[in-house]
């Protein structure tokens, strides 16, 4: 896949294969162009060169055969400020056609039960990323989509949405991270990204990041 | 696609019950205007023409405000993402925010030609019932269908505020001429003449082939 932004190659020419149940961890520094890559992953960007093919789906033209199928944590929350979590759970689980339970089981798993009500401008960071996840995975994905997932989350909430986002979840997940040992441990693949060039596609044990944040 | 388009609906009459950043904004412009054209033409009535005219430029403006902030939600806050994760019909957004302009031009215009009606207009308002409403109907869908369409345009650039006067007045002018014309009979001095066929069948004209463009076009206004 290759994207551009004008002039600049955001991606160039990356190539990779995840099988369906693993994890693919991607690593690089700002501007490596690993949110383009997800973006392209999550059908919202066109690459302008190659193909790319989720869960069997040639993007982007397939692209609405596997949306309610992926589910994407992005860098913003992508939640309205004004409304409370419950609101914003209930507006995607409309659009999603999930029942109402299941965001009160979600809002529980989390610990943001007695919560759901305040609107999320008035939450905190962690608080909105738990509220974010609980949208990412409210209708059950087969494929996840994780950007920074566990930023702003105290030991406790990200043992509480593991088992959400986690390896747990039996999701195919591609996962941006800036924790180089958290992600690598989680992976069954690494992907490091460099100038948007793949510089390193292996497995975590034979993965040689030492040229990648240089 | 009535699921998607509820939803949406819901979650943008939620939003402005808490922020109150269109409606009241667009009322408050218009009988801003009112008052400006008081004291601008030195007039304590108008009839006719001149009030059909005054009616509709005020109207026209107002809806600026209400296109400008149409999609601004969705653009800073990750709407579009989100709902184009979804699996629903892409057009679903564009039913559910024109209906949206739609009610908030309604509303607006029950407040505003009531104070119209007050500060400015000769005719009692009553004289034109009911075919001020019918008029008012056919130019808000024209006026939604459209804002729709520029207001998705305009949030993907950096110069929001001027794109969408710049596009959506030269688009709307046909709905000011025919509203107008369509107002004035209703506004006459001594009693209401007749309704112009003929201009609610050009507004009604307008609003199925503009109607048909935002069907055919609204998609790849989404896309990257």
């Amino acid at each position: 896949m290759t994207r551009r932004y004008g002039e600049r190659l955001a991606l160039d020419g990356v190539t990779l294969s995840l099988p369906a149940g693993s994890t693919l961890a991607v690593l690089g520094a700002n501007g490596a162009g690993k949110t383009t890559l997800l973006r392209i992953l999550a059908t919202l960007l066109r690459p302008h060169a190659g193909a790319a093919r989720v869960l069997g789906a040639a993007l982007p033209e397939e692209g609405w055969r596997v949306r309610g199928r992926i589910g994407l944590l992005a860098h913003d929350p992508l939640l309205y400020s004004e409304l409370s979590a419950r609101e914003n759970l209930r507006f995607h689980a409309r659009l999603h056609g999930v029942a109402a339970a299941r965001i009160e089981a979600l809002l529980e798993e989390v610990g943001l039960g007695a919560r759901g009500d305040e609107p999320v401008r008035t939450l905190s960071r962690g608080l909105t990323q738990r509220v974010a996840i609980c949208r990412a995975v409210l209708h059950a994905p087969e494929v996840l989509l994780l950007d920074e997932p566990y930023a702003n989350l105290d030991p406790a909430a990200v043992a509480a949405v593991a088992p959400l986002i986690g390896r747990a979840s039996g999701a195919t997940r591609v996962v941006i991270s800036h924790d180089v040992e958290g992600g690598l441990a989680e992976a069954d693949l690494v992907l490091g990204l460099r100038g948007g060039r793949a510089e390193v596609l292996a497995p975590p044990a034979s993965a040689d990041l030492s040229g990648l944040y240089r | 696609m009535t699921r998607a388009v509820a939803a949406l609906l819901r979650k943008d009459l939620q939003l402005e019950l808490r922020t109150r950043e269109s409606v009241p904004a667009m009322v408050l412009f218009s009988v801003s205007t009112f008052v400006l054209f008081r004291f601008a033409l030195d007039r304590e009535r108008l009839e006719g023409d001149l009030a059909a005219g005054v009616l509709w430029v005020t109207l026209l403006f107002a809806s600026v405000l209400g296109i400008n902030r149409l999609f601004v939600t969705e653009r800073e806050q990750g709407g579009f993402d989100a709902f184009l994760l979804a699996p629903v019909d892409r057009t679903a957004m564009f039913v559910a925010k024109a209906l949206l302009l739609f009610g908030f031009l309604s509303a607006v215009e029950l407040v505003a030609v009531s104070v119209y009606s007050v500060l400015l207009l000769g005719p009692s308002p009553f004289q034109a019932f009911p075919g001020l409403p019918l008029v008012l109907a056919l130019a808000n869908a024209g006026v939604a269908v459209v804002g729709t369409l520029v207001g998705a345009l305009a949030v993907q650039t950096r110069a929001r505020d001027l794109i969408v006067p710049l596009l959506a007045l030269p688009l709307l002018l046909p709905i000011v001429i025919a509203g107008a014309e369509a107002t004035a009979p209703l506004l006459a001095e001594g009693g209401a003449e007749a309704l112009p066929g003929r201009w609610l069948a050009i507004l009604g004209l307008y609003d199925v082939v503009f109607g048909l463009i935002a069907y055919a076009v609204f998609d790849f206004l989404l896309e990257d």
